[in-house]
């Protein structure tokens, strides 16, 4: 291709990323315009009388559910690491008795529809008297992500050549230590990435958060917004910051572990 | 990912395309395998099997008998509910909402997975051109995918306001319209509005996989078609298109399940409505439990949601064997 068509091409790849981006742009704009300018018959493409009112708004009103949003994804990932971490070394490692089957289980358990695991989890949770509980959303939260983390970490582990583990069964290693001191460590990345789309799965939740929370204080911010968008129909600007608010810690991860992102996309999509 | 990131929307790990048939673990396992380890290490793999069983089998068993029960208010004080057989059944069936949820699912569902695939089809192979920026552009356009969808659907729901939202402002300006369209307050519009954002919501990850499967495609083929005076129509139909087949089949059967499970965009959008206009089977199921408060009605039209799924399941699983069987010959 001479280099006209190829930045020619550039340019038709920007339109398609600003179309495909608008509405995010659109929610950025939204949240720093003052209210005035929002209800106009004309659309204010930039916001030039930037107004920071909207984000005051959303961290009083948002903060807390921000919060919990933040320590629930956390307790996600701890729980999916801690049952898929095992799981995965005793599937792709130790040939563990059963291991097919499981496999295929968290296949099937991952196409079932999020509204049936709701309705018989309220019902659990009612019973334990686990609802408004950040216990439950995290446990409800992790059947997003358990077998993503297990399938993603076999795939790795299965690489690990079997002499690094019969190394350490040499040297005496029992197989729990050689799975925290030996198989660990070589599997850093792939552990990261299933943490960090534990956390991304958690954070967008919003399914279990509507269910399982009906006290309000207690909502994940999915809910936040949505309870607030209900009770501040016409508060756009305040709206929109909250929604710029509940995708930061998405942006920052992007960014900081921008890779890691990328390999749990790849990994998703690429045959093995 | 991403999908029902999942993105619930969309998992990326729901594309992994193993066939299920192959032994696991023969690299590592077959060898170092000193006979007798499989059930010593049984213990590493026992967690897992407990939390499906409390966390999949459990709830799913829980649903199926909550659909012959007669959940009330107050059965969540007294902890009864009689068992009522078939009649919850009969009252889904009855349910003058039943017949139009099932029409809009279907045109919800089909609608979404033509354009997404379509568009992200069309991207994928846009972005196999070598030019500038090409890999960073690729990778924004999934940005999208995973934020939370509360969070783009409530953008979408801001741009289809209908006095101040941009899209009627638009459209009335290049005077495409010239009466605001109520997108999400008309009966009439409302489906195609959730079908429009959600085709959005899914371009990226038809996108990802495609590109994927292209990447597959050996470039001598396209090379030799060409020596031979293959325009680039004919490369796509006679190329791309068949040895895309396998990658295909997985893009939209996966498509099809997440589809059915969409909740947050309606949600966020139209809450179904208005009317039910905008009511997906899932959406439908969440109502008749969580707003009606009738827990044995929505866990039917919750097991029907298990057996479609079910059954697709089925066919991703031997679209990926099938796939695989392909590629291999």
């Amino acid at each position: 291709m001479t280099t006209v068509r190829r930045f020619a091409t550039t340019a038709a790849g920007v339109l398609i990323l600003a179309v495909m981006l608008f509405p995010l742009y659109w929610m950025v704009n939204a949240s720093l315009l003052p209210s005035t300018e929002l209800v106009g018959s004309e659309p204010a493409w930039l916001p030039i009388h930037a107004t920071f009112d909207g984000y005051r708004n959303a961290l009083s009103s948002q903060g807390g559910h921000l919060l919990t949003s933040l320590y629930v994804s956390l307790g996600t990932v701890a729980v999916t690491l801690l049952i898929a971490v095992p799981a995965a070394y005793g599937l792709a490692q130790l040939r563990a008795a059963g291991g097919r089957l499981l496999v295929f289980a968290l296949l099937i358990a991952q196409m079932i529809p999020g509204i049936v695991m709701a309705n018989a989890l309220y019902v659990a949770a009612d019973a334990l008297h686990l609802i408004n509980s950040p216990l439950a959303l995290v446990l409800a939260d992790s059947t997003l992500s358990v077998p993503f983390a297990v399938l993603i970490l076999h795939a790795f582990m299965r690489t690990v050549p079997a002499e690094v583990r019969e190394a350490a069964a040499i040297d005496g290693a029992s197989r729990l230590r050689t799975l925290v001191s030996i198989i660990l460590p070589v599997s850093r990345n792939a552990v990261i990435t299933a943490g960090l789309f534990s956390f991304l799965f958690a954070w967008a939740d919003f399914l279990f958060g509507v269910t399982l929370t009906s006290r309000d204080e207690r909502a994940p911010i999915t809910v936040g917004i949505y309870r607030f968008i209900g009770a501040h129909m016409s508060d756009w600007n305040s709206v929109m910051a909250t929604g710029v608010m509940a995708s930061v810690p998405v942006a920052v991860l992007l960014v900081v572990a921008q890779r890691y992102v990328a390999a749990g996309i790849t990994a998703g999509s690429v045959k093995d | 990912m991403m999908a029902d990131i999942t993105h619930s929307q969309a998992a990326p790990a729901d594309v992994r395309v193993r066939p299920i048939g192959k032994p696991m673990g023969r690299s590592a396992g077959v060898r170092g395998g000193r006979g007798g380890t499989g059930w010593a290490a049984f213990g590493f793999i026992a967690p897992a099997w407990l939390y499906v069983a409390a966390f999949y089998v459990y709830p799913l068993a829980g649903n199926v008998r909550m659909s012959f029960q007669d959940y009330t208010v107050t059965s969540f004080f007294t902890g009864r509910a009689p068992f009522v057989g078939w009649r919850n059944y009969e009252a889904v069936w009855r349910d003058p909402a039943f017949a139009k949820t099932v029409v809009n699912t279907v045109a919800f569902t089909v609608g979404s997975l033509l354009f997404q695939f379509g568009i992200g089809l069309a991207l994928a192979v846009f972005f196999q051109r070598r030019f500038p920026l090409g890999g960073v552009l690729r990778s924004l356009l999934l940005v999208p995918w995973l934020l939370p969808l509360v969070v783009s659907g409530t953008a979408w729901r801001w741009i289809m306001e209908t006095d101040s939202g941009v899209l009627n402002q638009a459209l009335m300006q290049v005077h495409l319209i010239d009466q605001p369209i109520p997108w999400l307050a008309s009966t009439s519009v409302s489906l195609l509005s959730v079908t429009l954002v959600n085709i959005w919501v899914g371009i990226p990850f038809n996108m990802v996989i495609l590109y994927g499967g292209l990447q597959g495609i050996p470039v001598h083929l396209y090379e030799a078609a060409a020596l031979d005076g293959a325009g680039a129509w004919q490369r796509f139909r006679h190329i791309t298109l068949p040895l895309l087949r396998p990658v295909t089949a997985v893009v939209l059967t996966l498509g099809l399940i997440y589809t059915l499970k969409v909740f947050d965009v309606i949600m966020v959008l139209t809450q179904g409505g208005p009317a039910n206009s905008s009511q997906t089977l899932t959406t439908f199921a969440y109502d008749l439990s969580f707003q009606r408060l009738t827990f044995g009605h929505g866990a039917v039209v919750g097991n029907l949601l298990i057996v479609v799924a079910v059954v697709f399941a089925f066919v991703y699983l031997r679209a990926t064997r099938d796939g695989e069987g392909r590629a291999a010959a």
